[in-house]
């Protein structure tokens, strides 16, 4: 017995029912012409899921289309479950970010723990053994005890599902701003490795095969959460519990496991996680891409719960799923496979030649629906765009340098904001080791994980500054890219590919949309010039609370090859003499800054400026020092400028220091935020080739004092410091400010 | 030497294969939970990670399975048998050694480099070790709090089955900063920093490769003596 009782066709119309499911009167009426009837209480829930923002993409869908997809080594873009990308000798890697923010809001240790768990799925689903994972994490300043639960619950979320699964969680990011404060945004990134010959895709294909069902019974978790997630957060958010899935990340690791030996079965046709809108989406989207239809018997669907309807079997997004198609008479060979992981398979429905998803339950036909409507003929929505008033403000404005009295006590500030302090919290919970690949651990620019029996290595990277993309979303995406791209190259990688995390407000805001539209621009820009193609990503919308929206963040989840993982560096600096060279020009930036918002407690003015054109004219140097073997450590200049820069370069030593002289205005020289720029360190014997190649500046050396001096030009001391005490400050922040 | 590494439905035991297969070059075979026959081995392996999810309590679920069984025939036997991380964790609940493992202090998951003291190098997994050498090894758990009443300590002390401390700084809350046990007939070890993680110089350095010499070394020896 269903718990809920539906309503008639004729009452769903009258009542508008539809709007409860996320549907507006044009979608209902598009419906009604599409079906040239009235559609059903399922027939409408299928539409809400498969309409809704996360599935259809309706108002992003001409934003996405700005982005360069293809690309030489790009084996599969956008509209899989991950996109893939060539690394040589007839191996690819796959990867692909996705948020999880609307649930880590209510429930943030499922919210993010199935965050993870969705991923990794869309990961192996492709043929890929998962081999690192990654997270970008915003919330807001840790000073509530609200902000506290959900920062420490959705860290222990990703390493309770993670840990359990043996898949090491290498890298990532986390930013506090008051701007996250009711909208946490906890976006998770999975790669995986493949042959190009286990390639696998989503698709329903030769009338007759055997649609099976594997994997956790289905139960009345998550119901509709496709719509629920696309739709702004209110006060009461207890009624929509169910729409919070939760995750077994044991079962998962089985179903990964079962489904990586189904890859090399010749039964196997097509194979889609079912994500969000669950069942729903896996059938519909799977019958379209093939150009096939889908019918389905719902009597057969394993079900956790007794009496579930045919609406919320459909919308379940109950975790650790999957739906397969298989050749028909090998049904049972598969069901055994599953079975050898105490896991079922079961034959629930046929591939069909009529294109229409048809669902059958308890003998009678609930809905009949062309899969292509609910697929691929969502309605698309050209929003109103306006450029915000701030934005003109903004950028009439001058550039501030903020007063400065006393530098020392400036930088240890700057080292204890939330930030930019050491987030050894974090990720000490992860278990980054599991497989025994992880080559740079997490805490330097880019994570590195080596490839087994080669000697290549993958670096990998999620960043983005929603304060920068906030000022100017332009700017800021290129930023983010940018920022991204330097990462990888620091670590010794050459950027191959971008996935990309789409999180804003509401886009039915003009203002807010002209930050999607403006952001994406820049991206787009971005990775034209650096080369590095967008494979695939998520968008997440209507990220507001009481009409306050977030910072705009698109989150660039970037992953680049190592050719030789002897090239693999670090950031922290190796030996007293090595020379360091500042490369890239200071200017007097500060909107967006760390020292901006300490200063004055809020970002305002221009963003840093980014030219494309040096941005890879140095990227293109440093990676080729670095290949040269003169590179000892390798930074880039974020948040904080270059005296964080250098104060992080010493953390990971053992008793090093630094001596360096800075020119110009001492507050720019310390702490600027322009673009572009890469601390390096280098053995002395390597100078005059290092400098052959890289246009950098020699700014000093590294020392065995430990101690970080600084003089200007004329010889001033600027600042002294123990490294231990910086260390104190840089590592003790986060902790303190929990307990 | 014929080593086996169990696994368990959730085990990390390509981690601990590919140590013994690819770095120390020994003969190792994958051997499942559901096995009932371990004789044709030399040597059996626990690894890390989550079996059965960690559920009920991180062990407790395994310690029921087949291979158990097998498993206590061989520590019988004599063979050198190790539980590392989660391995430690069904061994303790095999009661294959004595105490328990409680959560970290923390009650958080751990993951870091620690300091590891070789107390006892006079046992098959330590002789190839220095006394009071000290390791750097990666801990990565949440339930490595290990406990025991004050009858077991003091023969834990007596007998020196206390092979492996926490050099330095308690990561978490262990009593007497166990790292490491053998059982009292000193062919039985469980530990939970990852000795196969410390086993190539790019990876977490080579400190845990003579854990693994050692259990080779021995048998090798014991071996030809008895040939």
């Amino acid at each position: 017995m269903s718990l809920m009782l539906e309503k008639n066709p004729e009452q769903l119309k009258a009542e508008k029912v539809y709007k409860e499911m996320g549907l507006t009167d044009e979608e209902f009426a598009m419906i009604e012409k599409i079906l040239g009837r009235l559609p059903n209480y399922t027939e409408t829930g299928l539409f809400s899921g498969m309409w809704s923002e996360h599935c259809s993409y309706k108002s992003s869908k001409p934003i996405l289309r700005k982005f360069p997809t293809t690309g030489e080594k790009v084996l599969q873009g956008p509209g899989e479950g991950a996109g893939i990308v060539d690394i040589g000798d007839e191996q690819a890697v796959v990867f692909k970010i996705e948020s999880h923010n609307s649930p880590s809001a209510i429930e943030p240790y499922e919210g993010a723990a199935t965050g993870v768990g969705g991923i990794l799925r869309d990961v192996f689903s492709m043929g890929a053994r998962p081999i690192a994972a990654l997270n970008s994490l915003r919330f807001g300043e840790l000073d509530s005890p609200r902000v506290k639960y959900l920062f420490k619950e959705a860290v222990a979320g990703i390493a309770g599902y993670g840990n359990r699964i043996g898949v090491p969680t290498v890298g990532g990011e986390v930013q506090f701003d008051p701007a996250y404060e009711k909208n946490p945004l906890v976006n998770a990134m999975v790669v995986g490795l493949l042959d190009h010959k286990d390639i696998q895709k989503g698709q329903a294909r030769g009338i007759g095969n055997t649609v099976m069902y594997v994997g956790a019974p289905t139960g009345r978790d998550g119901i509709n959460g496709a719509s629920f997630s696309s739709a702004e957060l209110k006060d009461e958010p207890v009624e929509e519990r169910s729409a919070v899935q939760a995750g077994d990340p044991f079962l998962e690791k089985l179903l990964m496991e079962a489904c990586l030996e189904l890859v090399q079965s010749d039964a196997l046709i097509g194979i889609q996680d079912m994500g969000a809108a669950g069942l729903t989406s896996s059938s519909a989207e799977m019958a379209s891409k093939a150009g096939s239809g889908v019918e389905m018997n719902l009597d057969l669907v394993p079900q956790r719960e007794p009496g579930m309807s045919a609406y919320e079997m459909m919308l379940s997004e109950s975790q650790e799923r999957m739906l397969i198609v298989v050749k028909t008479g090998r049904e049972q060979e598969i069901t055994d496979l599953f079975a050898k992981y105490n896991l079922e398979a079961v034959a629930i429905g046929k591939v069909t030649d009529d294109k229409m998803l048809r669902l059958l339950h308890k003998g009678e036909v609930v809905a009949e629906v062309p899969a292509d409507a609910l697929a691929e003929d969502a309605p698309v929505y050209n929003k109103p765009s306006q450029e915000p008033a701030y934005f003109r403000e903004f950028q009439a404005m001058e550039n501030d340098i903020p007063a400065v009295n006393d530098y020392k006590e400036t930088l240890v500030k700057l080292l204890q904001q939330p930030t930019i302090a050491s987030k050894e919290w974090v990720y000490s919970q992860y278990d980054y080791m599991a497989g025994t690949n992880t080559v740079v651990a997490p805490g330097s620019d880019a994570a590195v994980v080596r490839i087994r029996g080669t000697r290549k290595g993958l670096a990998m990277t999620t960043d983005c500054n929603g304060r920068y993309v906030y000022l100017d979303p332009e700017t800021g995406g290129k930023i983010a890219v940018s920022e991204a791209a330097r990462n990888i190259v620091c670590s010794g990688g050459e950027p191959l590919a971008v996935t990309d995390n789409l999180n804003f407000g509401s886009p039915d805001n003009p203002e807010i949309f002209w930050q999607i539209d403006k952001s994406a621009d820049g991206i787009s820009e971005a990775c034209r010039k650096l080369n590095t193609p967008v494979i695939g990503g998520n968008v997440s919308l209507s990220n507001q609370y009481d009409g306050k929206a977030i910072y705009p963040t698109p989150t660039i989840g970037m992953v680049g090859l190592l050719k030789d993982i002897d090239h693999a560096t670090t950031q922290y600096f190796k030996e007293a003499g090595d020379l360091i060279y500042l490369l890239g020009e200071t200017k007097d930036e500060f909107g967006g800054s760390e020292l901006q918002k300490l200063t004055y407690g809020k970002i305002f003015g221009k963003a840093p400026e980014l030219d494309l054109d040096v941005e890879e004219k140095h990227q293109k140097q440093v990676l080729t020092a670095i290949r040269s073997g003169l590179v000892a450590s390798a930074h880039d200049l974020s948040e904080g400028g270059l005296a964080v820069a250098v104060a992080e370069s010493l953390m990971g030593t053992n008793g090093l220091g630094a001596n360096i002289e800075i020119s110009g205005n001492i507050v720019s020289a310390l702490f600027s935020e322009s673009q572009s720029r890469f601390l390096l360190s280098v053995k002395k014997e390597n100078q005059k080739e290092f400098e052959g190649l890289v246009d950098a500046k020699l700014l000093g050396e590294v020392t065995d004092t430990g101690v970080l001096q600084i003089t200007a030009e004329e010889k001033d001391t600027v600042l002294t410091e123990k490294v231990d005490v910086l260390r104190q400050a840089w590592k003790g922040a986060i902790p303190c400010l929990l307990k | 030497m014929r080593l086996a590494v169990i696994a368990f439905p959730g085990s990390n035991e390509a981690d601990m294969y590919s140590a013994l297969k690819d770095v120390l070059k020994e003969e190792v075979e994958i051997v499942n939970h559901e096995a009932e026959n371990l004789e044709g081995f030399d040597g059996i392996i626990l690894p890390g990670g989550a079996s059965y999810g960690d559920y009920l309590r991180p062990g407790a679920i395994a310690r029921h399975s087949k291979v158990i069984n097998e498993v206590k025939k061989a520590a019988e036997a004599g063979k050198p048998v190790i539980g590392v991380s989660n391995g430690f964790q069904v061994l303790l609940e095999a009661g294959l050694l004595p105490g328990a493992m409680k959560r970290n202090e923390s009650l958080e998951f751990i993951c870091r480099s620690v300091e590891v003291k070789v107390e006892n190098n006079e046992t098959l997994f330590t002789s190839e070790y220095e006394s009071n050498e000290v390791l750097s090894l990666q801990i990565a758990h949440g339930n490595g709090n290990y406990y025991c009443d004050d009858e077991t300590l003091d023969r834990l002390k007596e007998n020196k089955q206390i092979v492996f401390t926490y050099n330095g700084s308690n990561p978490n809350g262990s009593l007497e900063n166990i790292a490491g046990i053998t059982n009292e007939k000193g062919n039985v070890l469980g530990i939970m920093p990852h000795a196969e993680r410390a086993v190539e110089e790019l990876i977490g350095g080579t400190d845990g490769l003579k854990l693994f010499q050692s259990i080779v070394k021995n048998w090798r020896e014991a071996h030809v003596a008895n040939a």
